[in-house]
């Protein structure tokens, strides 16, 4: 058994990426906070943004934002919200003039005003062109937006438990009440009592082989809740980026091709045109990734290989050393190439889940597809699925969506916590966590998790990848739980204590096995073919039988699928072309 | 696959007296990084060994260590551009936890202690204020500092006395004295005037040449100089060079 130590705050916030810290600069106004990464919070992924947050400022040219709004329904494929994307969309232009004030260094206009560039999806006019929208720092938009929000939080002196990692959130008839963490430099175990708890934690590429994402984004949040017994909204809806380095997936941000960079096949021909005859190499991503595959698949690969070339070598050199430099940084590095003169090898990318934790406008963790509400849970950012990326994001929406429902659900728990009345904890807080981290002790270590683990990444990619078919993902669901009950046997070689990374890497794998199974059992069910769920053997979309969001429960040792209606406000669904 | 040789210096002050040398051969490809091959240590050959990473592509400034005697990021150094074996301790100048692991607790303090944070009195107006290209670019160089501390524990004038604010904390007040919003000059120069603050670097340039993002360390450090001297010429200085 571990020690134990104990805390009581107002709230806590688990994850110190972008919507953390939102949400902590906003509850810490009306209540005490702590928050809980298991990272320093400036090395959260939020960092590793690139190309910009879409806003409609109009600095460039006209916009609004029911023109963004329009787009992200679109970009969507109509599974979006229309009442969240809204919500977003309007107040995205108050936020990014929030970050300015907090200091975010953005590039400027002439006149001096934040510049604004092109991005996939975002149109003028309900999709009559591309529109300059996205307010961007270089190509480290997402760098900055985290380095300002820490700083603010110094600023205002937020508590943070740094390299703390979640293992259990504590419920209590139905409310939250509090998470229990590991201290990673001491091995200790830390019960946080809480009226309201927030996860912010993040995505869980890593469930792929070849992905974007940092290590650390194992979807530890929404593995938790999913193992108490709360649902998880369109799971099957995972994003592949079309411009990834190669084999190694770091991202080539889809701001190279804002500035102008094309896609080309084997035959150096610009193929998007084929694809998407008005915004070409700016379509959306799930369009643009699918569109590599039907080259790749065609022989059009370069030297028939599994990837393509995205071409920069057009664009003036001071474009991409000013406003790419660290995408030029990755292509010297890591490929020993020259952007200005060398074309770069991509291939899709696993980049982001529209799905994960449901929530409403306020960031209220959702109980079921009724609508009914946790009392004390809210989530926010990637880990959330609110839902304003419906079936495929468009870029630069991360960045917004981050922002503006950390601040909101921040705001909310200002509101709602002071107020609240303390809800007791469970009985034994500590002991599902203690039993946990017993069971890996008590294991025998060895290389075991490292061959689960990328067995598990090879079957993602393979048969729940950017196309679909029914045998790869009954294959997929059924490899899948075979690695869950192998799970079961893993241990530690390692039994320290102390900074044991060994323990933590066993605890993501466990979750990520478990949002690995319920991803591709969702993407089983659905027949249909909607944004970033491609099956190839139902190849259109049905909106008919399936405008609707999944919702997936652990309910014995079965995923079971619930459905709920998609609020639909301004834009009737039509057909997606662009 | 190739057969790549490493050095790493493991140390549990849970269990050892000394830090020690073990040597590890893996299968890398030679483009490969060197946090790659630190995976293939832990995943398949010893679990214990601790390392902090995430990102994996130098943006999140977790994995810095010295690297056959330089500090970088294990995830912007490839294999075959390295000697071997590839030697691996932990960066210079903080109390080792675990293995590549040092406590950086001290390093956020001087971090926190020159105020990095836009210091602006004025209410702001409705949109957003008005900054020039130009005046954006005067500090867009520190602003890529990703906190990885690989600058200041290559420092010998750190390594010499741990009281030293250090080129990190120096890079973060410079992205606040350049910017043309900020107002904060007085309270930041207050704190690098100190005997701690930025005379006690010798333009030794260790941590230009560790820096993984490029930054222009020893020019930053040399500017804000600059500045605490122009600033004592006008007397508006409230604390004398000690």
């Amino acid at each position: 058994m571990r020690p134990v130590v104990r805390h009581q705050y107002d709230a806590v916030i688990v994850g110190a990426g972008g919507a953390g810290l939102m949400a902590a600069l906003e509850a810490s106004k009306g209540c005490r906070v702590a928050v809980v990464s298991k990272l320093y919070p400036t090395r959260s992924h939020t960092g590793t943004a690139q190309g910009g947050i879409g806003a409609a400022l109009g600095n460039r040219e006209p916009d609004n934002w029911e023109w963004h709004m329009f787009d992200t329904v679109k970009g969507g494929d109509y599974l979006v919200d229309q009442d969240a994307a809204e919500f977003m969309c309007k107040e995205a232009i108050r936020v990014v003039y929030e970050l300015e004030h907090m200091g975010l260094p953005f590039n400027r206009t002439p006149e001096g005003k934040i510049d604004q560039r092109k991005f996939g999806g975002h149109t003028k006019e309900f999709g009559k062109g591309p529109v300059q929208r996205s307010c961007f720092a270089a190509d480290r938009t997402g760098h900055m937006i985290l380095q300002t929000l820490y700083q603010q939080c110094i600023k205002r002196q937020v508590t943070f438990f740094d390299e703390y990692r979640l293992v259990d959130v504590l419920m209590r008839e139905g409310r939250c009440c509090g998470v229990v963490a590991l201290c990673l430099a001491t091995g200790e175990l830390h019960v946080i009592h809480a009226k309201a708890v927030l996860m912010a934690t993040g995505g869980f590429g890593r469930m792929y082989k070849v992905t974007s994402n940092a290590h650390t984004l194992t979807g530890d949040g929404c593995a938790i809740l999913w193992r108490r017994g709360l649902p998880l909204e369109d799971m099957e809806f995972f994003q592949f980026h079309p411009t990834g380095i190669y084999k190694l997936g770091i991202l080539i941000t889809e701001g190279a091709r804002g500035e102008g960079g094309v896609l080309r096949n084997r035959t150096g021909e610009r193929f998007m045109e084929r694809y998407a005859p008005t915004l070409l190499d700016l379509a959306p991503r799930d369009m643009v990734s699918r569109a590599v595959h039907q080259e790749i698949r065609a022989g059009r690969g370069i030297d028939g290989k599994d990837y393509v070339h995205l071409d920069l070598t057009h664009l003036d050199r001071r474009v991409i050393e000013e406003k790419l430099p660290d995408i030029t940084d990755f292509v010297r590095t890591y490929l020993g190439l020259d952007p200005v003169r060398e074309l770069i090898p991509i291939q899709p990318t696993a980049h982001y889940a529209m799905g994960g934790i449901p929530t409403n406008l306020n960031a209220e963790v959702l109980a079921d597809e009724q609508g009914r509400v946790v009392p004390g849970l809210y989530a926010a950012g990637e880990c959330a699925c609110v839902s304003v990326h419906g079936a495929n994001r468009l870029g630069t929406n991360s960045l917004v969506d981050i922002v503006v429902f950390g601040n909101r659900g921040g705001q909310r728990i200002a509101e709602w916590a002071p107020k609240a009345e303390w809800a007791a904890l469970p009985d034994d807080p500590e002991g599902s966590a203690q039993e946990q981290l017993a069971r890996l002790e008590a294991n025998r270590g060895g290389d075991e998790a490292a061959r689960l683990r990328a067995e598990m990444q090879q079957v993602m990619m393979d048969d729940v990848g950017v196309f679909r078919i029914h045998a790869g993902l009954q294959e997929a669901c059924e490899r899948v739980n075979r690695l869950r009950a192998a799970y079961q046997g893993v241990g530690l070689s390692d039994k320290g204590r102390r900074f044991n990374t060994e323990v933590e890497e066993l605890l993501e794998l466990g979750g990520l096995l478990d949002l690995a199974w319920v991803t591709a059992t969702a993407a089983l069910a659905r027949q249909e073919s909607r944004g970033g769920h491609s099956r190839e053997d139902f190849p259109n979309r049905d909106d008919a039988k399936w405008l609707k969001h999944s919702m997936a429960s652990l309910r014995g040792d079965a995923v079971q699928l619930a459905y709920k209606p998609v609020t639909i406000t301004r834009f009737q669904p039509q057909e997606r072309k662009y | 696959m190739a057969h790549v040789r490493l050095k790493i210096q493991r140390f549990n002050p849970e269990m050892d007296s000394a830090p020690q040398w073990r040597e590890y051969t893996v299968e890398a490809e030679p483009t490969d990084r060197v946090l790659d091959a630190l995976h293939a240590v832990k995943w398949h050959h010893d679990g214990s060994l601790a390392f902090r990473r995430s990102c994996a592509h130098g943006v999140c400034g977790s994995d810095a260590m010295m690297i056959n005697g330089k500090n970088r990021l294990a995830c912007k150094l490839l294999i075959k551009d390295l000697k071997q074996p590839i030697v691996v301790e932990p960066m210079r100048g903080f109390a080792v936890v675990k293995d590549l692991i040092v406590d950086q607790t001290k390093f956020f303090e001087k971090y926190r202690s020159v105020k990095p944070y836009l210091i602006a009195e004025e209410p702001p107006p409705a949109t957003e204020r008005l900054q020039s290209p130009k005046q954006q670019e005067r500090f867009e160089d520190t602003t890529k500092c990703i906190l990885c501390g690989a600058c200041t524990t290559s420092c010998p004038s750190f390594w010499a006395n741990g009281e030293y604010v250090g080129p990190a904390a120096i890079v973060q007040a410079h992205r606040f004295l350049f910017d043309s919003r900020d107002q904060g000059a007085e309270e930041r120069l207050e704190v690098l005037n100190k005997a701690s603050g930025v005379w006690r670097c010798r333009t030794i340039f260790n941590c230009t040449d560790a820096c993984p993002r490029g930054i222009n360390v020893t020019k930053a450090i040399v500017e804000v100089q600059n500045l605490l001297v122009a600033h004592a010429k006008q007397g508006s200085t409230t604390d004398a060079a000690q």
